[in-house]
């Protein structure tokens, strides 16, 4: 069994692209998502055109340009030039105040603001709107309580709790973590034990007397522990980089780790039964692996917001549990009586996988 | 025939998929240290018998004794007693000669000590020394092939399954290589070998040509040729799979 074992690190540290593959996506992915894909505002450009100058709207410029979402670029002049400007690409956002707006705000009690978007990115927009909008809701509530006008206001208060500074980075963490064990594990076993067959190498390791079980236990030991390995690099990253904390236990975030592990190996050992060629096998994984886990595990898309079907659907994704996992401990700091379903769930996938890829690798020896 | 003198044992062998019969009703024995050619087209049932021989798949009916052992019953004995090599079998090409070595000799089970003096042994008469820290795929494919061979007969077994070991390699590395069978068959093992080249077929001891799934005829090369009435096994192998 040793034999094997060592002799699967001799073919992992021997291929550079394997190794890429193992020890540099991991790091490239974290820091992409990390830095480049966030769906965090900072400094959005926007254009304001103020038909009024007054003191009013003065003062509202100031708290949109000092809530850090916005930077003014541009000051414009006259209506026409709205359109002109968000087609150059760079303003998102025109906020129009009418005329007399400080004068009607005090005689009329209502006065009104526009907002013109481009909406080329729809995520942006509604993001910038909701903010700007907040923005002036609360300096309205502001005047309102300070001049008493209305009796009855609703003050609303909200606190985001788990995540405060509603960073992304916390929302993708987990989603990394399980697309990179999900792909190691499954796509470099699949493809190695695929790659054995193409050799040929694999009939001579079944002519000999080592079992069955055997080959397969030496095959994916190696993949555990750089996955494991693996998993260690992203939450220090993750922790030291994006200030990502572990409130929960972080053994236990490592045996369910683990466990996803092992059901990501079988699953690649299931592929790798049902693949001839090395090709075929990473295809499989990137396709029945990878997209899914993206669009239906609720790592970036809620999949609450999905139509019944796909909801359905995302209930197949093992990852979706695993997701949900992840967030309870690393976030949310509770323990395992907060998510002993979703264990069940990947322990039965786990063993579901395990007895399909074993039926289905004695059909292929007769 | 004493069965004792007798290391592959085959009666009545019949290996069916589904409708398909790959191998009807197949009866031979082979001799201890015999070098036995296993000819046929492809398709003719040849790697379908090599497969159950090797205890890697069960036959339909009929019994196969290898090495002494029912190859049904006990795969696993067959499986130690045997040596295996197939053409597309050249190693790992990542590792280097020795670390294939002490990878193969770890499966059968040999011990460190073992494997060591094997390891030299077989450098030694290849005249490989200075290969030994070599990675395979620096090697030319010839030598490899010779490689591939002594780690099938590293753990010394009884008989050594060769399946196509010559594919591709040019006729002066052929004629080597053939040597080395030649050797291990004086040693007392038996060389069980399917080629395409007739010329290695008269090299063989006995052959056994298959058609459609059964045996179409056995014997020795002279034998064969003569009952045909042709001068080379090649004339006699396109009269029988035609």
């Amino acid at each position: 069994m040793w034999a094997f074992i060592k002799k699967e690190f001799y073919h992992i540290f021997r291929d550079y692209r394997s190794m890429v593959i193992l020890f540099g996506m991991p790091v490239v992915q974290v820091l992409l998502f990390g830095f480049a894909i966030t769906t965090d505002l900072k400094d959005a450009k926007i254009a304001i055109l103020d038909q009024s100058k007054d003191v009013v709207t003065s003062e509202l410029t100031q708290k949109i340009i000092s809530s850090n979402y916005f930077l003014l670029v541009e000051n414009l002049e006259s209506e026409n030039q709205i359109k002109p400007a968000l087609q150059k690409g760079d303003i998102k956002q025109v906020i129009v105040f009418e005329p007399d707006f400080a004068r009607k705000l005090e005689k009329e009690g209502n006065a009104s603001v526009q907002f013109i978007l481009d909406a080329s990115e729809p995520n942006t927009a509604s993001m910038l709107n909701a903010y700007a909008t907040g923005i002036i809701n609360s300096y309205s509530m502001q005047k309102m309580s300070s001049l008493s006008a209305l009796p009855a206001t609703i003050h609303v208060e909200s606190k985001m709790l788990f995540n405060p500074g509603l960073r992304s980075v916390f929302m993708f963490v987990p989603g990394v973590i399980t697309i990179l064990l999900m792909l190691v594990s499954a796509m470099m076993t699949s493809i190695s034990i695929t790659r054995e067959r193409e050799l040929g190498t694999m009939e001579a390791l079944l002519v000999s007397p080592a079992k069955p079980v055997q080959i397969i236990i030496g095959k994916v030991t190696p993949y555990v522990l750089l996955s494991f390995i693996n998993l260690i690099v992203i939450l220090l990253l993750a922790n030291f980089v994006f200030g990502m904390p572990i409130q929960g236990s972080i053994p236990l975030l490592l045996a369910e780790s683990v466990l996803f592990i092992i059901m990501s190996l079988a699953l690649g050992i299931l592929i790798s039964t049902v693949s001839k060629t090395q090709q075929q096998a990473m295809l499989l994984s990137m396709f029945a692996l990878l997209l899914p886990t993206i669009l239906l595990s609720g790592f970036i898309f809620p999949v609450e917001n999905m139509p019944v079907i796909l909801q359905w659907l995302s209930h197949l994704m093992p990852s979706k549990w695993f997701i949900i996992i992840i967030k309870n401990i690393m976030l949310k700091g509770v323990g395992i009586t907060y998510f002993w379903k979703e264990t069940l769930i990947i322990l039965f996938t786990t063993l579901f996988f395990i007895v399909m890829s074993i039926k289905k690798f004695k059909l292929r020896l007769e | 025939m004493n069965d004792s003198e007798h290391i592959i044992v085959v009666t009545d062998l019949v290996k069916k998929f589904g409708h398909f019969t790959a191998n009807d009703k197949l009866n031979f024995s082979v001799r201890k240290g015999e070098i036995f050619g296993f000819l046929g087209a492809n398709g003719a049932g040849k790697t379908t018998a090599i497969k159950i021989l090797s205890g890697l798949s069960k036959p339909t009916s009929g019994k196969a004794v290898v090495a002494g052992f029912d190859v049904a019953g006990y795969p696993d004995k067959v499986k130690q007693n045997i040596g295996y090599m197939s053409q597309r079998f050249s190693m790992y090409d990542d590792m280097t000669v020795r670390e294939n070595f002490r990878f193969y000799g770890g499966i059968y089970g040999l011990s460190k000590q073992e494997i060591k003096e094997k390891t030299a042994y077989y450098l030694e008469k290849l005249k490989m020394q200075e290969f030994e820290h070599m990675l395979l795929r620096q090697i030319p494919l010839g030598w490899k092939q010779k490689l591939a061979f002594s780690v099938a007969n590293m753990h010394d077994p009884g008989v050594v399954f060769l399946d196509e070991p010559t594919g591709g390699v040019d006729p002066i590395t052929r004629r080597q290589f053939w040597e080395l069978i030649y050797e291990s068959a004086e040693a007392g093992t038996t060389v069980f070998v399917t080629t395409h080249y007739m010329d290695e077929a008269e090299y063989c001891e006995r052959v056994c040509i298959m058609a459609e799934g059964r045996i179409e005829a056995i014997g020795s090369p002279e034998e064969l040729k003569k009952q045909y009435g042709v001068p080379t096994m090649n004339e006699v192998f396109i009269k029988i799979a035609r």
